[in-house]
């Protein structure tokens, strides 16, 4: 692992709207004082003309994209996923989600992983919000690879999409040639039949790690990449549920209401099977390096590993 | 504006009212209050003010107009109906299931909505975002966007407002309907607001103080807002909410109540002779 490249999902975010800004002009970007960290200042720089800073006040911010996007603009309102997810709930809610409109919300420091900043800017809780939404896309993606073709992809996509990134360099292990990326679409990473292993953004190449390892310990598991959390990739799930028999979720979000608990309520009106989510277990996070942390929150392969092992007992 | 151009408009504003008591008696529901006291607004901006097509509603140039205090959506829907986006006689289906004049403004259901609102403060959000778009793209369309006096107790309307005056918003005109009365009674009782004007000035705004219900210092008012360059514009109107309708002037539970049928046949009395008497005039 010491040679693999690592880059935080963050900068792939800005990068690709770099790259997006150059193709399209009907993009525009809003931010909240934030644009170094959720690096919309990226695209700052190489546009300036179409970057908005609407300061601390991230209520107005989501609500003039919805405005701006009545107007055929396609805006990405950017901030921490605790305040675009959190603070603006409701104008996401009633100003984006109700009119549908094309607004995409690129939300960073999403989860534990945040670090230092402690508990108040962990935001374990946007995929349970931004899934209530009817008609909002729900998009984490596990690496830079991946991430630049959700924002690709969330752009041509017509509607509103959420779009959650990390703040951690984490590995990149897609390869980009040949990698084609469609929302709703999950991606098998490794075939096996004894426990299919569910997991979004960071947390995929810890499934990875983890499904290597239990392979050495005689247990196959299938490791599935859904990047989607939001329309649910269910034939792929249940095909999964159907032919492992057991499933294990794997998400940095609260097990309430995010990637476990859609994956539950599919399986257990179509496909009863045994499953345990891995996640943060109704509880809020605190200080700490983001590696320590999810370490300490069991978001880690030898985490993934122990339950899988107690699973297929 | 000349003699018969102000009758005509006066006369419009007479049948706003009507439509708003129709909407919100077929509707057994709604919020005439608030609605009345801005049927002059609704008039002028659709009967005179407004760029606008009702044959093509989603005419990308068109001027646009948010009401930010959604819930006065009878009003907007009068207004919207008399100037040919729909018709007239669908008033009184507000709020039933299945008609398309919903509660609150839906611009994908409604013709001539450009911007679904209810939820109070964020509809002046939109309308800056759509100035700020229109100026982007190079469209010299204008933008408006109508708030309640208690309507700007929320945070979120003052966010706006910085954003409107750091962007320049120039094509933008907010205007604020100052009735004086929330659904808990008078605002300065529930949470003084006040003064409204020397707030939007501290904000960067130009600013008039106008009578609502006043053609000739509406027509001025909007006048002085095209002119003005640089800054965003803001009309601070004075109102009677439930204006027209005697039973309902000035008083805060017709904030959202519906007229029975006794009361219905009370106040299309009264406007119908309001009526009569500008078209004698």
């Amino acid at each position: 692992m010491a040679d693999v490249k690592k880059i935080a999902t963050r900068d792939s975010y800005g990068n690709a709207l770099k790259e997006l800004g150059a193709e399209h002009d009907d993009l525009i970007v809003f931010d909240a004082d934030l644009a170094g960290a959720t690096k919309t200042a990226t695209f700052q720089k190489a546009f300036p003309d179409r970057h908005f800073d609407c300061g601390i006040a991230e209520g107005n911010m989501i609500a003039a994209a919805a405005g701006a996007a009545t107007m055929g603009l396609v805006p990405f309102a950017s901030s921490f996923a605790m305040f675009a997810a959190g603070r603006a709930f409701e104008q996401v809610r009633n100003s984006i989600g109700y009119p549908h409109l094309n607004v995409k919300i690129g939300a960073t420091h999403g989860g534990i992983s945040v670090g230092e900043d402690g508990a108040s800017h962990q935001c374990c809780e946007d995929f349970a919000l931004m899934r209530s939404i009817p008609g909002m896309v729900v998009l984490c993606p596990s690496d830079d690879v991946e991430a630049r073709a959700a924002v690709r992809a969330a752009y041509e996509h017509v509607g509103p999409v959420y779009l959650r990134f990390g703040r951690l360099a984490v590995p990149v292990f897609h390869q980009e040639e040949g990698f084609s990326f469609q929302i709703g679409k999950g991606e098998v990473l490794q075939e096996g039949g004894d426990v299919a292993i569910l997991a979004t953004g960071l947390m995929v190449n810890e499934a990875l790690e983890a499904g290597k390892a239990l392979k050495e310990r005689g247990i196959s598991a299938r490791v599935i990449n859904l990047c989607t959390i939001k329309p649910l990739d269910e034939e792929l799930v249940l095909q999964a549920a159907r032919e492992c028999g057991r499933v294990i979720t794997c998400e940095e979000h609260s097990v309430i209401g995010g990637l476990g608990e859609a994956v539950c309520a599919l399986l257990s009106e179509r496909c009863p099977t045994p499953v345990r989510r891995i996640g943060v277990n109704d509880e809020f996070g605190h200080s700490g390096p983001a590696a320590d942390l999810l370490r300490q929150f069991g978001l880690c392969a030898d985490h993934i590993v122990e339950v899988a092992l107690d699973l297929c007992k | 504006m000349t003699a018969s151009e102000k009758k005509q408009l006066m006369a419009m504003a007479c049948k706003v009212r009507m439509g708003i008591i129709e909407g919100t008696h077929g509707a057994k529901a709604g919020h005439p209050g608030g609605s009345l006291s801005a049927a002059e607004l609704f008039t002028y901006l659709y009967g005179k003010e407004m760029r606008v097509d009702p044959k093509n509603p989603k005419w990308e140039d068109r001027d646009r107009f948010v009401l930010s205090k959604g819930h006065t959506a009878p009003g907007l829907y009068a207004a919207l109906a008399l100037r040919g986006f729909f018709p007239v006689e669908d008033l009184p289906t507000l709020r039933h299931i299945g008609s398309y004049l919903q509660g609150h403004p839906n611009m994908n259901e409604t013709p001539g909505v450009d911007m679904s609102t209810g939820s109070l403060g964020q509809g002046v959000s939109a309308a800056a975002g759509m100035a700020l778009a229109a100026k982007y793209q190079g469209r010299d369309c204008r933008v408006y966007t109508l708030l309640g006096d208690g309507e700007i107790q929320e945070g979120e309307v003052w966010e706006a407002f910085m954003f409107a005056h750091h962007y320049k918003l120039d094509n933008l005109c907010v205007i604020i309907d100052n009735n004086g009365l929330q659904i808990d009674g008078p605002v300065d009782k529930v949470m003084s607001p006040y003064p409204i004007p020397d707030k939007l000035k501290a904000f960067g705004f130009a600013v008039a103080e106008i009578d609502g219900h006043d053609f000739d210092q509406l027509e001025a008012a909007f006048a002085q807002a095209k002119q003005t360059k640089g800054v965003p514009f803001a009309i601070v109107m004075k109102t009677t909410k439930g204006k027209g309708v005697s039973y309902m002037e000035n008083q805060a539970g017709w904030h959202g109540k519906a007229p029975n049928d006794e009361e219905y046949k009370i106040a299309m009395d009264e406007l119908t002779a309001q009526l009569a008497e500008v078209e004698a005039m």
